[in-house]
């Protein structure tokens, strides 16, 4: 541990953000080399993970000590008092270094070691395939192949290697295309809908500037809407405010022009940029952040950090795409500028409301490999993984989760997964604990070995998946390929607070009605198998009885689950119940997310 | 008075119904004395629509050409329009509606008109009476004695004949407390917490004027509720300065000179026209679909009605904390004693009292704490959120008491035997309804009126087990601890089954709590079954030991 220079602090305080009467816990700060830990007198341990600290601050000196806030990617806010300010001048330096981090090896992935074999890791790594992906969609195709232009990545090099492409699309008329768009990020496919016929697909914009046309492009365009037998025409969904897709063509950038590309529908949709919002992220964090918060300062902060403006108008674009792909039939390209954060937002949410599979847990972990990992979200630069330009940083991918809780509250029995799963994941996202979202695009996590020296968070998430089930979740609630039709009125937007406020326990409900439901639902498949060996055991006992044999020893191994399970001395299910009753702290256990790893 | 003669066109034809989220419907439309009735024609379940007159709140007329349309807003926030062939047919109906939804005369209301057709079971004007509720309490106490002074509604006309007082008062020194407080609202008991003996009483303002007058009963009342030796709390529902002005118009506040063992908090609650204004604004704001995000949190901000929310449960959490945290007696009164007082005490009960948190215990707090206290009802919920008439009554005083209980229930969704749908079905009520239980403004009116002889009771229905089994919170599990909400903005919620209601499809919402109850019931079948199975096989084990100890 080569940081930590006091690696064990007593007598520190943990205060609670939100009391008013300066509540606090006295107990001993611990460092090791992953985690910041605190166990408080009464041996409850509060973990943060130095890859979860986004900003650590010391603030001045008091009566009582040297304030210590450390505010972490998951929006957790822990205050420290430390009483000597040395020791936190020590710890703050220490926390300073641990929390940066160089260079992707020295990430906690490498380190991290769930203690499984090496063929448990590959098969770990396979859960999720996306050639199997593209099959279930339907491709290839009459329409669609597979293009092996990007084999080598030497077409686009944020793009996978594996890309599906309009039959019709000819090797120079992508290479052409690439050339004419941002990054190369030529038109491909994302999402086919097989009983339309219709596609997503997305690239990065134009390299238009104020007249540039590029006949390839035109071409991949015209071949993208002839794979369409059911419709001539296609949508171009530029996802940007006009304003700024406008300004591009300074700088030789750009947008389709309709009277060059034939059979297009060109559309703004208005989703504003990542320094917008993380600026709105900001200023939403300071708001809720803010003690003895009044309601209305609460509400023209919300309204102030337009972060729910931008959530509405991430999911209107998305219904958009839906609409135009499920009610006209119509293939649709969706760009930005580099066609990896409002893109992969509109795409993916896009394909949530027309493909029920991604509204299961397995289908939602392919979602986020294809739309966001495979396709090139920098999660390294968007989620500051290493010390890098903070302008970068942005909460494109929490949004995407903030949008899909948004369907969750609107159609409740319509996803497998509950909330506590997008929290998970969230978390997981910021915690560089599994390789999934490290790096910023397929080319570059190869060149990691990503897949020998780290785990795949999916299988961790499936090994433990009762705690993400919706247990009001109906599998027929929606046939197969019917579109879900979210109402977008603003009043339907909420404030996030599960989100927002995970780890500050006083603002949720004292009982979780979630938390009953699962275990209830948990209960009732047990219940349903105790059922079942009981009716053996009868029907056995039954016989036994009839033949009356006193030496018949199979009426032993009734005895038995006698004494395991039946005794009236058993009383289970009781016991469960009374846990449910002393509800009071018990049943809160909205803390998902604590960072219960090995260290 | 002759219903038949407001009526002008009883019957029309070809009439559609435009209902937010359905599709439009043709059929009939009837006026009947108390009722709008429409009928769709068609054979297959056919929908009608039965609307108390009472129920609306205000009517607007609209023609394109002949074809006419009402536009109806009812006190339940539901708007419907109705499109009428014929200008003259339209043009009376629509007077018809508007002279039948604002009559004068409470005698003329439906419930005095309404035959019930379900058996009573048990009379709901004598399920709650206060002698219960003292009996109860003298199995704990013997400090408290039941006064009748008010008998004859003498001493204090918006008092029920009896209330609970310290039992070294007499009547006597009532009589003079009374004079002492405004409208006679002397200090009654309003909650006996059990767990330290402490009490909540409630009053109207002392009435010291500007030279300070006091009354030597009154304290003594008050101070005989303190232990030895021990301080008392007075909330008042009053800003500081607003109390001061008081004096001048002869009213006032306790001062510490004659209350030593006394501490007086201001603890602000909103009143009256600004509530309802606030009421009215909320609701606009909830039924403009085409607000952008900007407009909407702006609006819901302008509102100011979450800021009630949570002034009012702070105000409830204060006193419930004085009583349970700080061992002290609490006194709470306002002005007047009959609204913000009452949102306090009766809130503060659901803080403190599991008994409230029942569906029976929620009821007899409905009836003690509001009806039985003289909340003015018939005053208070005259009109809604679509009234257009300046009348300074109004207020939303008792859907805010409802609403703070509903933002409990979701921060403790386990520790309440009704649903959600109990509560939206007494905000009903109050403003609408078949049954007389919210006539009049007091105890007195409703005596004069002969209520409970003339109007069946809203809990003579309510409480027949077909009926109650709708009102289940399939969740509850007692809990006797007392239940500290979270005020912060984050925890609270815009009430969406009350204010978008009408605004939004809520079929999936209501699919998935059907799921949930359906987990819950399956999970007490099994149960049950698993018993059964248990005990089956444990007397199978019996037997068969019986007759294996025969050799």
């Amino acid at each position: 541990i080569e940081h930590s220079v006091e690696p064990r602090v007593e007598q520190v305080k943990l205060l609670d953000r939100f009391s008013t009467s300066n509540k606090s816990l006295t107990g001993t700060l611990y460092l090791t080399a992953t985690h910041l830990l605190f166990i408080d007198s009464s041996q409850r341990e509060t973990w943060i993970l130095h890859h979860h600290i986004a900003a650590v601050e010391k603030l001045p000196l008091t009566t009582s000590g040297c304030p210590l806030v450390i505010q972490c990617k998951n929006f957790r806010t822990v205050h420290f008092v430390v009483p000597r300010e040395r020791d936190c001048h020590d710890i703050y330096n220490s926390l300073l270094q641990l929390s940066r981090t160089a260079k992707y090896e020295e990430l906690y992935a490498f380190s991290y070691n769930p203690k499984q074999n090496e063929s448990e890791q590959v098969k770990g790594w396979q859960l999720i395939d996306l050639a199997e992906e593209y099959k279930r969609m339907g491709v290839p195709n009459d329409y669609w192949q597979l293009s092996d232009a990007n084999r080598d990545y030497k077409i686009c090099e944020t793009y996978p290697r594996e890309l599906y492409v309009p039959r019709t699309a000819s090797k120079p008329i992508i290479v052409g295309s690439s050339k004419f768009r941002s990054k190369g990020r030529f038109p491909v496919l994302s999402y086919y809908h097989k009983n339309k016929e219709a596609a997503i697909c997305r690239c990065s914009q134009p390299l238009s500037g104020f007249s540039a046309r590029c006949l390839e492009d035109e071409h991949m365009l015209q071949a993208i809407s002839k794979a369409n037998p059911s419709n001539r025409y296609m949508y171009v969904m530029d996802t940007r405010p006009k304003l700024n897709a406008m300004a591009n063509r300074a700088a030789g950038k750009g947008y389709e022009n309709e009277d060059n590309y034939s059979n297009i529908r060109f559309q703004f949709v208005g989703i504003e940029n990542i320094h917008v919002m993380r600026s709105s992220l900001q200023k939403l964090l300071e708001v809720s952040g803010t003690r003895g918060l009044s309601v209305n300062d609460f509400l023209s902060g919300l309204e102030n950090s337009g972060w729910l403006r931008h959530i509405k108008a991430v999911l209107d674009a998305a219904v958009f795409l839906a609409k135009a792909i499920a009610v006209e039939s119509a293939s649709v390209l969706v760009h930005c500028s580099d066609g990896w954060d409002r893109t992969s937002q509109v795409c993916s949410l896009g394909a949530l409301l027309l493909d029920s599979y991604y509204r299961t847990i397995k289908g939602f972990m392919v979602l986020i490999e294809k739309d966001w990992i495979s396709f090139g979200h920098k999660f390294s630069d968007r989620c500051c993984q290493l010390d890098g330009d903070p302008k970068e940083i942005s909460p494109v991918f929490t949004q995407f989760l903030e949008s899909v809780w948004n369907l969750t509250e609107q159609f409740p029995q319509a996803f497998e997964y509950n909330e506590a799963f997008l929290l998970q994941i969230h978390e997981h996202v910021h915690s560089c604990q599994f390789g999934n979202f490290l790096g910023n695009c397929q080319k570059e996590r190869e060149e990691l070995k990503l897949k020998e020296k780290t785990y795949s968070l999916w299988p961790f998430l499936l090994a433990e998946q009762k705690k993400y089930q919706n247990p009001l979740y109906n599998p027929d609630f929606s046939p197969e390929l019917t579109l879900l039709e979210p109402n977008t009125v603003s009043f339907n937007f909420k404030f996030w607070r599960n989100m927002y406020h995970q780890f500050d326990r006083s603002m949720h409900p004292r009982q979780s009605v979630l938390n009953l439901i699962m275990n209830t639902s948990e209960q009732n498949k047990q219940l349903e198998e105790d059922i079942k060996e009981l009716e053996a055991v009868s029907i056995t006992k039954h016989v036994c009885a009839l033949v009356t044999c006193s030496s018949d020893y199979s009426c032993y191994s009734a005895a038995n689950f006698h004494l395991n399970g039946s005794n009236t001395a058993d009383n289970r299910y009781s016991e469960l119940a009374s846990e449910f009753s002393k509800a009071e702290p018990a049943v809160v256990s909205l803390e998902y997310g604590v960072a219960r790893m090995t260290c | 008075m002759e219903f038949a003669e407001l009526i002008k066109t009883p019957r029309a034809d070809n009439v559609v119904l435009h209902r937010p989220f359905h599709p439009a419907v043709e059929g009939t439309l009837c006026l009947t004395g108390h009722h709008l009735i429409f009928s769709s024609r068609r054979h297959d379940n056919a929908e009608e629509l039965w609307l108390l007159h009472s129920n609306i709140d205000s009517i607007e007329k609209r023609f394109v050409g002949s074809l006419g349309s009402i536009v109806i807003k009812c006190k339940d926030l539901r708007i419907i329009q109705l499109d009428i062939p014929g200008m003259e047919e339209c043009l009376n109906i629509a007077s018809s509606i508007e002279a039948l939804s604002t009559l004068d005369s409470v005698t003329l209301m439906y419930p005095f008109f309404y035959r019930p057709m379900f058996e009573v079971l048990e009379d709901g004007w004598s399920s709650f009476l206060l002698e219960q509720e003292f009996e109860h309490l003298s199995s704990v106490t013997n400090e408290w004695r039941l006064s009748c002074v008010n008998k004859e509604f003498s001493v204090c006309p918006s008092y029920p004949p009896v209330v609970i007082v310290p039992k070294s008062i007499d009547d006597e020194a009532l009589r003079r407390v009374a004079l002492f407080r405004y409208g006679g609202r002397f200090p009654v008991l309003s909650y006996y917490h059990k767990k330290n003996g402490m009490a909540m009483l409630r009053s109207s303002q002392p009435l010291t004027g500007t030279n300070g007058r006091r009354c030597k009963e009154d304290e003594k009342l008050i101070n005989s509720t303190l232990r030895s030796g021990r301080r008392g709390f007075v909330i008042d529902t009053r800003p500081l300065n607003v109390a001061q002005q008081a004096r001048a118009k002869g009213g006032g506040f306790e001062q510490e000179v004659h209350y030593p063992q006394w501490r007086r908090i201001h603890k602000y609650i909103e009143r009256f026209h600004i509530l309802q204004e606030s009421f009215i604004k909320l609701v606009e704001a909830c039924n403009d679909q085409s607000h952008n995000m900007d407009r909407w949190l702006s609006k819901l901000e302008a509102s100011n009605w979450l800021t009630h929310i949570k002034e009012l449960l702070t105000a409830a959490c204060l006193a419930a904390q004085c009583i349970d945290r700080e061992g002290a007696s609490v006194l709470v009164h306002g002005s007047e004693g009959t609204d913000s007082t009452l949102q306090v005490t009766s809130l503060a009960q659901i803080i403190l009292d599991p008994r409230c948190r029942t569906i029976r215990g929620f009821e007899a707090l409905v009836v003690r704490e509001w009806l039985q206290a003289g909340h003015p009802f018939q005053q208070r919920c005259a009109q809604s959120a679509y009234s257009n008439s300046k009348q300074k009554w109004e207020a939303p005083v008792f859907l805010l008491f409802l609403e703070c209980v509903w933002q409990i229930h979701r921060q403790f969704p386990c520790s309440f035997e009704f649903n959600e749908h109990f509560l939206i079905l007494l905000f009903e009520h109050a403003y609408a309804s078949q049954f007389g239980t919210f006539l009049g403004n007091n105890e007195s009116e409703r005596a004069k009126l002969k209520l409970p002889q003339k109007t069946m009771s809203l809990w003579s229905w309510v409480n027949r087990p077909e009926e109650l089994s709708r009102f289940q919170n399939p969740l509850y599990e007692a809990n006797s601890l007392v239940i500290w909400p979270s005020v912060a903005p984050q925890s609270l919620q815009l009430w969406e089954g009350i204010f978008l209601r009408w605004n939004r499809p809520s079929r999936f919402l209501e699919e998935a709590e059907e799921e949930r109850i359906n987990i819950i019931k399956y999970n007490k079948e099994l149960q049950a079954k698993v018993n059964v199975l248990r005990r089956q096989l444990a007397e199978m084990e019996t037997d068969g030991e019986v007759q294996e100890e025969e050799p």
